[in-house]
């Protein structure tokens, strides 16, 4: 929006809420004022957090962040410090071993597990920026609480601090548990694995492990790859174009067979409208782990696909659904149609109802055939609605775990080689992971998921109008 | 919008065509796409059949040559939640229960708080929020899969049952404050006028959110609490990793692995079982969900 519109849009009434454009509110009590404009109490605050409450008898308050910095001082000097100084080496010992003591004991002396030092670093990295937040906020409340104090005569009660997180702080009050949740269980394990890329961490280096800095991104792109692990640059590259190949086909087949099969139940002709739908619904509204295990036990070599094939004498052989890479790597594909098309129909429908009926109408009067009307108004509105949706279908399907890995599971899979012809990146990764122990390389495939659907993501995301104009639809 | 462009050049020879041969044209169609419904329809229903064919089969084995099964019994049901000596699936299904109740709960709670704040409130944090959560939402989840396991067996949650119980139900709705983009979505329809009006009239913001939000915020409060309760019931992956022993499994891992190599000769028929008891209940709520969102999708204030 530029400076030249006027100031209020006819479908937007005024409001007392902030335009797209005005930034997120700024508290007057930041920081720098503090320093710049508190007086000394304020200012010690930022030492002994909680002095500047407890002057302007914010006793609860104070009291509160002061116990805070003592348990935080005494945790951090007596675990904190240590778990950060063993990020430096990820622990001394690296290999198991038996040695004296200086007691004459002769004792096995284990290896350090990394794992552990590894995890509470990072755990304590994230607690100290925790701290470092809440010492934001002290400070700021102590100012807050002096210039309140000089304005009013005094600073806000215990109990009017309560009330406010119900009203004017009610996003710190709600929000607290969810953001805590999001980061032990996201953000955590993802810096976690992120790190174990930069790390020796495989079979052969469990439970001691150090630093290796980008060694692994090395084995991943270069031609000999590693042998013991049985990844290289080739079957990488082979595995991210299947991928993309995957998630192209799974996106865009299903959209537009989905669309087909929406238009004809959705024909005036067609009768039992409901009922199709249930039909086709049926293939996902039982769990996914139930009817792909059912359906890769119909389509193994002697499944009842291909004995039924069979006793009609359509074929000699049983056909190599997961035996063959072109075989194994449509049936995917096709599978996945069976999967997929009902999400689609279900999406479609909604939004072809939702057309306006006057826009077909005028088109109609104006003469415009059947397909006219589905290129020129049915479609611009699909494509309109559903760009969001596909991008979120695409970046489903590149992480779609599920299909692979219980329908196919990567077969077939040449010895020797890590990944079968239908793995993705993810089952890859899942397999040198959870089933081989190779987390190292495991991380490095994961961050260069991340970064093909960051790429498609975000280049696709921002130029869509949903992102540029979040509230442009009110 | 660009829709309404309309090539001015078809409509001069459309009407010419319109009488002759139309009626036989439409009694064509309906025909052929009725016939290819069918066609689609069976394909789309074998294998669902198929599964509920045999898990009334004597013939616990999957490998016969004939699609229904020549005799039909219904012990399957009553040993695979009889016969728990190798696999005792009735825990099983008590346990990922008791998993689905307390996700439900804390992703409801999660995903309102969220999407209200994000939503209604305006504050320093929403947009580094918003867009960390779509950055957070393109790491592939399994990568995490693993450090969540390190950090759980850390926390020591996963060597007991009751603690990979514990494990699961934190994990599944731990994130679940992510996911909020579709119920925000339905919160930025409710007009700003029906707060602004709570507001002059005294109403906090928790009293907003309380009695004005919730109470049109009903059919997507139902639909997140259907996707939360059956989260558990669909997630194999982060089950695979977090239950390492079969005591500790919910029931997609035990059905799972009822078709691993050295059970599947005895227990296919109990799988099939198996995946009916626990289809039929998600294929209602499943419907149920996608009434409530399509219901909740026509608008958030009705008039």
């Amino acid at each position: 929006m530029t400076e030249t519109t006027p100031p209020v849009s006819v479908k937007e009434p005024p409001r007392s809420k902030p335009r797209r454009k005005a930034p997120e509110p700024r508290s007057a009590y930041s920081l720098s004022a503090a320093f710049g404009q508190g007086d000394g109490y304020t200012r010690a605050s930022a030492v002994v957090m909680g002095l500047g409450n407890l002057v302007r008898g914010q006793i609860a308050k104070g009291l509160l962040f002061l116990i805070a910095e003592i348990g935080f001082i005494w945790l951090f000097v007596v675990s904190g410090l240590p778990s950060l100084k063993g990020l430096g080496d990820l622990g001394p010992v690296t290999q198991g071993s038996q040695e004296w003591t200086a007691a004459g004991d002769f004792v096995f002396v284990s290896p350090t597990n990394s794992v552990e030092v590894l995890l509470f670093g990072i755990a304590w990295a994230l607690i100290t920026l925790a701290f470092v937040v809440l010492w934001i906020f002290a400070v700021r409340s102590a100012y807050k609480a002096e210039v309140l104090a000089r304005a009013k005569g005094k600073a806000p009660t215990w109990s009017e601090d309560i009330k406010s997180l119900a009203d004017a702080r009610l996003s710190g009050t709600l929000m607290t548990l969810p953001t805590i949740g999001l980061l032990v269980f996201t953000v955590l394990p993802l810096v976690f694995m992120i790190s174990m890329a930069f790390t020796s961490f495989d079979d052969d280096h469990a439970p001691a492990f150090s630093w290796v800095g980008l060694k692994n991104f090395g084995v991943l792109l270069s031609n000999e790859g590693s042998g013991d692990i049985g990844v290289n640059a080739k079957m990488f590259f082979s595995v991210l174009v299947w991928t993309l190949v995957w998630a192209f086909f799974a996106t865009f087949l299903n959209f537009f067979l989905g669309m087909f099969m929406a238009m004809i139940i959705l024909r005036a002709g067609t009768r039992f409208k409901s009922f199709w739908r249930v039909c086709f619904s049926m293939s996902i509204a039982v769990p996914q782990f139930v009817s792909l295990l059912a359906v890769n036990q119909m389509l193994q070599q002697e499944g009842i696909i291909n004995q039924m094939l069979k006793s009609w004498g359509w074929i000699d052989e049983s056909l190599p659904f997961f035996s063959d890479a072109t075989w194994a790597r449509v049936t995917v594909i096709v599978v996945n149609l069976w999967i997929g098309i009902p999400y689609t129909i279900m999406q479609v429908t909604g939004i072809l109802q939702n057309i306006p009926a006057e826009t077909h109408e005028a088109a109609k009067i104006d003469g415009a055939s059947w397909w006219e009307r589905y290129i020129y108004v049915t479609m611009p509105y699909i494509f309109f609605v559903m760009t969001p949706y596909l991008i979120t279908t695409f970046t489903a399907n590149v992480n779609n775990f599920n299909v692979i890995y219980l329908l196919s599971n990567g077969a077939p899979t040449d010895v020797g080689d890590s990944a079968g012809k239908t793995d993705l990146l993810i089952t890859w990764l899942y397999k040198l992971t959870v089933d081989k122990g190779n987390y190292n390389v495991g991380a490095v495939i994961g961050i260069f998921t991340f970064i093909v659907l960051a790429v498609v993501s975000l280049i696709t995301y921002r130029s869509s109008g949903s992102y540029k104009n979040e509230e442009g639809f009110r | 919008m660009s829709a309404t462009v309309i090539d001015p050049a078809a409509t001069t020879a459309e009407p010419t065509r319109r009488h002759g041969g139309m009626r036989a044209r439409r009694v064509f169609g309906d025909v052929a796409s009725h016939i290819f419904l069918a066609v689609l329809a069976v394909i789309w229903l074998i294998p669902v059949v198929w599964v509920a064919a045999e898990s009334f089969n004597v013939n616990p084995n999957p490998y016969t040559t004939t699609f229904f099964p020549t005799g039909y019994t219904f012990d399957n049901y009553v040993k695979l939640f009889t016969d728990t000596q190798v696999m005792n699936f009735g825990m099983m299904f008590l346990r990922t229960l008791l998993i689905a109740i307390a996700v439900c709960a804390i992703s409801v709670f999660f995903v309102l708080s969220v999407s209200y704040c994000m939503s209604r409130l305006r504050f320093r944090f929403r947009k580094p929020f918003m867009n960390g959560a779509l950055i957070l939402g393109m790491f592939p989840g399994i990568m995490s899969v693993v450090a969540i396991y390190f950090i759980l067996k850390a926390m020591g949650l996963t060597s007991s049952s009751s603690g990979t119980v514990a494990a699961l139900i934190v994990v599944y709705a731990g994130g679940s404050g992510a996911a909020f983009y579709v119920m925000k979505g339905f919160m930025d329809t409710i007009p700003f006028s029906l707060d602004e009006a709570a507001t002059l009239d005294g109403c906090t913001r928790w009293q907003v959110f309380t009695r004005i939000i919730l109470p049109i915020t009903k059919p997507m409060i139902v639909y997140q609490a259907i996707v939360g309760f059956m989260t558990p019931w669909l997630d194999f992956v982060l089950a695979k990793a977090i239950c390492r022993t079969q005591d500790n499994y919910t029931v997609s891992l035990g059905l799972w692995q009822m078709l691993q190599m050295e059970y599947i000769g005895d227990w296919f028929a109990r799988f099939a079982a198996g995946a009916v008891c626990v289809s039929v209940p998600i294929a209602i709520l499943f419907v149920l969900m996608q009434r409530f969102y399509q219901s909740s999708m026509s608008g958030a204030v009705k008039g």
